[in-house]
């Protein structure tokens, strides 16, 4: 057995500023908190309102409250999967039954993960800017080894995705009955297909269908679905935000429709 | 022709200081023509380590203006005319003298790897591979070893206490080349990568990649891999299932 020198462990150079950054460092992390926060606090009030989620005459659904399970949904959103639960307390919405799915394959997402842990714990903030923790585990123990769940979030999300796109084809419904396009029709196709892209992107999803491979030559489909799936992989992040505001502009398209605050601008029907 | 202002930091493992210089530059040099003619006209003792001047060799690591990068690989004309250049060493090792630093941890870091295995049927010549299977370990072969990954994560340069459980960017895509290889034997690449290399301690911020100046994905490609093959062993129960209702894990073929 060979032994090599040890050699006692020197100090670092003594530097005394924490950073010596001069670009605006500090501006991705700013942006990312305010976008992230002004996401959350409309989520927040909007799992509140529990009013004005369905527009009978178009048959849209809000994002936020699909798919509508219970009892207290407003009559005619609840679609194929029914009414499974009863009626709610009055403090609670119908939203707050489903927004656990996509919120937690977001909140467990590799890229919502790097943007909050800059933007909201500074872990860093920036490359090369002190992190701001005197100890620091990262995900090795409770509560962030939880992060690994995003497999089970990512098998939710698919589902979600599916109910999401019945909405969008439901909402082509016309004020008279029969086929109609109205603008918030195709927000919500919109929305759907940024969903997708999202949900498709998905780091988990790119390793179950091909990632874990060790010979490709051997999986000709799962690779060429790997290859796919790698190409809205590396535009997660564009994705992630796309979709972060098509869901919030298609259920506050919705919500004003539903109020009567705006009329549906209808193309046909 | 102009002179531009320079801070360097010089001294060495009892102390030092940025030290100032206005030195000459011309146009299209990078930052080590800028460091070697202050050794040639005004700091000839100034401690710098570097050898291809091509962004290939990986010695000149160093960080500029703050930001982890290579010497030879910072243009000149990427800074405004009159701003001051700021030199120092990395940050995350020990420093020997100048910018030069003590970057044994990645060595010893690289020698706990359990080397390729190759499977025991097969003799030196006989090994067979196709190019769609390689070619993600080949990636991380581009790998030219500045350790700026290693020196930019934040587990260990804002945690030295990190540095023993803990093996680093440019260690992961190790383990990640060798678990995707496909005439590696060995099975426990991934429970190495937890167990041994740390790798919970990644929070992947992405500075790594952002760093790396082979522009290799390691955050993306190989860090995020790792932690989902590690998802499919140790914490998927469809693929708990489906492995012990296929007996997946004793078919060879099916990896």
């Amino acid at each position: 057995m060979t032994t090599t020198a040890t050699t006692p462990p020197r100090p670092r150079a003594a530097i005394a500023e924490r950073t010596l950054r001069t670009d605006r460092w500090w501006l991705a992390p700013l942006l990312t908190f305010l976008g992230l926060a002004g996401f959350l606090v409309y989520a927040t009030v909007r799992i509140f309102v529990n009013d004005n989620y369905w527009v009978e005459e178009f048959h849209y659904l809000a994002p936020f409250y699909s798919p509508c399970l219970s009892e207290s949904c407003a009559p005619g959103s609840s679609h194929f999967l029914g009414q499974p639960f009863p009626q709610l307390p009055s403090w609670m919405s119908p939203a707050m039954l489903v927004l656990a799915l996509p919120g937690g394959f977001r909140a467990t997402c590799y890229y919502y993960r790097k943007s909050y842990y800059r933007s909201f714990w500074l872990s860093p903030p920036a490359c090369a800017v002190p992190d701001g923790h005197k100890k620091y585990t990262g995900e090795t123990r409770f509560p962030l080894l939880i992060q690994n769940v995003h497999r089970y979030f990512f098998y939710a999300a698919v589902l979600v995705g599916l109910v999401l796109t019945y909405d969008a084809v439901i909402s082509f419904h016309g004020k008279e009955g029969g086929f109609g396009i109205g603008l918030g029709s195709l927000i919500l196709v919109v929305n759907a297909v940024l969903i997708w892209g999202y949900t498709l992107g998905c780091h988990s999803c790119r390793n179950i269908v091909g990632g874990r491979l060790t010979h490709f030559s051997k999986h000709p489909i799962r690779y060429w679905m790997w290859t796919q799936v790698g190409k809205l992989n590396k535009r997660h992040q564009l994705f992630a935000w796309l979709s972060m505001f098509s869901v919030v502009i298609a259920d506050a398209y919705v919500w004003m429709v539903a109020s009567g605050a705006i009329n549906d601008l209808r193309i046909f029907n | 022709m102009t002179t531009r202002h320079f801070r360097v930091w010089r001294g060495d493992d009892q102390g030092g200081a940025l030290t100032d210089y206005d030195v000459e530059v011309n146009e299209g040099e990078v930052v080590l023509d800028i460091v070697h003619r202050l050794q040639a006209t005004q700091a000839p003792d100034l401690a710098v380590r570097w050898n291809c001047k091509a962004g290939k060799c990986g010695s000149c690591s160093a960080e500029i203006n703050g930001k982890p990068g290579l010497l030879c690989m910072t243009r000149m004309n990427t800074f405004g005319p009159d701003e001051t250049v700021t030199v120092t060493p990395v940050r995350t090792f020990p420093v020997m003298r100048d910018l030069v630093t003590d970057v044994s941890f990645n060595y010893e870091k690289a020698r706990e790897i359990p080397a390729f295995a190759p499977p025991a049927d097969l003799k030196p010549g006989e090994y067979r591979m196709q190019q769609v299977d390689v070619e993600r370990s080949q990636e991380f072969r581009k790998c030219i070893e500045c350790f700026l990954c290693q020196n930019t994560c934040h587990v260990i340069r804002d945690h030295e206490e990190n540095k023993a459980a803990f093996a680093g960017p440019r260690f992961f895509i190790r383990a990640a080349e060798l678990d995707m290889h496909p005439l590696d034997a060995r099975d426990d690449r991934k429970e190495f990568a937890q167990e041994e290399q740390g790798l919970g301690f990644c929070n992947i911020t992405k500075c790594c990649t952002e760093v790396c100046p082979e522009h290799i994905k390691i955050t993306d490609n190989a860090i995020i891999p790792m932690k989902e093959r590690v998802v499919d062993r140790k914490y998927d129960p469809l693929t708990w299932l489906g492995r012990k209702i296929f007996r997946r894990d004793q078919l060879e073929s099916q990896k």
